[in-house]
């Protein structure tokens, strides 16, 4: 039983197809990365997964009815969050006002105090609890990829949508968002990421689809993927699968 | 802190209430005034203020109030039924404005809105049959003394601006002050977090409007003659911008301060300078812009947060 499905789903700007027939299926507790080259449609996938933008052809159903066409909020409430590449605080609030958002709105809290224990339990989660009552525009970037990471999770969701939370963390921090990502996956939420450094995808997907010039040219394990010849071809080049075969070949 | 407040509001409130004791009909006239942009600046403040639409459709919800109220009272139909009548047009009008005009954003949503008032302008100023066009429109004198008229339009216009303080105090404290303030951090994101941003900014720029077309029809009832001209002018939409950035846009009190000292200055400084008090008007928007962006309450504020830790300030 699929989660989340993606039928022949199409999105085109005038005249180019930033996503072209994609299917997908996506099931309950999967971690499934979302990779390709620059370009290739990903962040155009979670836009209109969430709503952002609207499929031009094609069909989204999540748990059996169909989204395609609703309203961000409205898709939201239904369970799907996500978080930007570019992150997205509300600058001039706290850190605990700005997951107190999510937490009454999304989640639909009864009231400001239920939003609020709320939200200290999502700040608590991500580690920024110590930084509830500072400014969002004054914490640092790690600090903001937490800050959104603690926003989707307020509101509750069945499916989460990780556009490269990495980007930009140094390699302390990205093991420390890793942690927390299969920490998400572990308490039964399903998580789509969209990520660049390979290794985190291996290590962490249980599955990978690859998009290439907005059209779906890969998907399986990350061992099948990154052996297939199209994705060593369109993303991944030749000497990453040389080098990849010559470390298994030591583990060997 | 914020215990003390509510009873200095309410204290300053009753002050200005024992205004007629003083029986200067001048003081008395710049009362209610200052009453009425009152109104003016705190109902921008929803939609201006927490939202950050920056609106100029404040004179077309004043024109339409006036109107509303003028042609009622014409019409035979009592005082306080008229004023009732111009709320809820002015509400239903800028409930329909704002589902045609709140998806444009900055520059081209203030433009949208500064429109409107024109061309109500032009409807007032042609439509004879109704509004009696150019030559205006005059209104049953009430069968009382001068002062007792002066004492009744001041307490009406005390009242609405006090209504439109408790909006702005219930708004900011609730669930549509907040969302109107995700609104206007981050609009898109926003309704990632399930805020319906439609329906806020829409009810946001009711409430901007419903007591504005209050103020109209009082204000109509209290000088018995209105003109297109008059009550659709520009100057209505920019005065309650200008006081509300002079208090503090986005703040409860913040409008009322910035309208008590506007009409201050009005009264003192531009009677002496007549002639170009339309510049002053302009110099004191640029000033407010470069020095104080968050207004007099902002600076008292900032200064106020400067001395404590983060921590607390997060709890105030």
């Amino acid at each position: 039983m699929s989660l989340l499905t993606l039928e022949n789903v199409s999105r085109s700007f005038g005249g180019l197809n930033a996503l072209d027939a994609v299917d997908m299926q996506v099931s309950p507790g999967e971690i499934v990365g979302l990779i390709g080259p620059n370009g290739a449609g990903k962040t155009t996938l979670v836009n209109v997964v969430t709503g952002a933008l609207r499929p031009s052809a094609g069909d989204i159903r999540f748990e059996g009815r169909s989204i395609a066409g609703k309203k961000p909020h409205q898709i939201g409430r239904m369970g799907i969050a996500r978080t930007y590449q570019v992150v997205q605080p509300f600058p001039e609030m706290t850190v605990l006002e700005n997951v107190m958002a999510p937490a009454t709105f999304a989640a639909r809290a009864e009231d400001m105090r239920t939003a609020r224990l709320k939200s200290m339990e999502a700040l608590e989660f991500v580690g920024l609890a110590g930084s509830a009552g500072t400014i969002a525009a004054e914490l640092t970037l790690a600090g903001r990829k937490r800050l959104e990471l603690a926003k989707s999770l307020a509101m509750n969701p069945r499916v989460l949508l990780l556009d490269e939370v990495n980007a930009g963390l140094n390699t302390a921090e990205i093991d420390g968002a890793l942690t927390l990502i299969r920490r998400i996956a572990d308490n039964g939420v399903t998580v789509i990421i969209i990520e660049h450094l390979m290794k985190v995808v291996m290590t962490l997907c249980s599955r990978l689809v690859v998009l290439h010039h907005g059209a779906k040219i890969a998907e399986g394990t990350p061992d099948e993927v990154s052996r297939d010849p199209h994705v060593i071809e369109a993303y991944l080049g030749t000497r990453y699968s040389r080098n990849l075969g010559a470390r298994e070949a030591a583990h060997d | 802190m914020t215990r003390i407040i509510p009873i200095v509001v309410v204290i300053a409130v009753a002050l200005v209430a024992c205004l007629p004791l003083l029986g200067d009909n001048y003081l008395l006239r710049l009362g209610t005034m200052f009453a009425m942009y009152a109104v003016l600046a705190l109902s921008w403040n929803i939609i201006g203020g927490f939202a950050g639409y920056p609106s100029f459709a404040t004179a077309a919800f004043f024109g339409l109030g006036a109107y509303t109220g003028a042609i009622l009272q014409g019409a035979g139909i009592p005082m306080i039924v008229a004023w009732t009548g111009a709320c809820v047009m002015a509400l239903v009008f800028a409930v329909l404005l704002g589902m045609a005009i709140l998806h444009l954003k900055g520059h081209y949503f203030a433009i949208a809105s500064l429109v409107v008032a024109e061309v109500l302008l032009e409807i007032a100023t042609s439509w004879t049959g109704l509004t009696g066009g150019g030559m205006g429109l005059n209104l049953p004198v009430l069968q009382i003394s001068i002062e007792a008229q002066a004492r009744l339009f001041f307490y009406a216009m005390l009242t609405i601006a006090v209504l439109a303080l408790l909006m702005n105090w219930l708004v900011s404290r609730g669930k549509v002050g907040f969302a109107l303030r995700c609104i206007r951090q981050n609009e898109d994101a926003s309704s990632m977090v399930g805020i319906d941003t439609t329906f806020y900014k829409v009810t946001g720029f009711g409430l901007s409007a419903i007591l504005v077309g209050g103020a109209g029809a009082i204000y109509a009832s209290w000088v018995f003659y209105i003109e297109p001209a008059d009550v659709f002018s520009v100057l209505l939409s920019v005065k309650p911008i200008v006081m509300a950035m002079l208090g503090g846009a986005g703040t409860v009190l913040g409008p009322v301060v910035g309208a008590l000292v506007f009409i201050v200055m009005e009264e003192l400084v531009w009677r002496n300078f007549l002639s170009f008090h339309a510049a002053v008007l302009g110099l004191l928007i640029v000033g407010l812009i470069f020095f104080l962006p968050n207004g007099i309450l902002g600076l008292v504020r900032r200064r106020r947060a400067a001395g404590l830790k983060p921590e607390e300030e997060g709890a105030a």
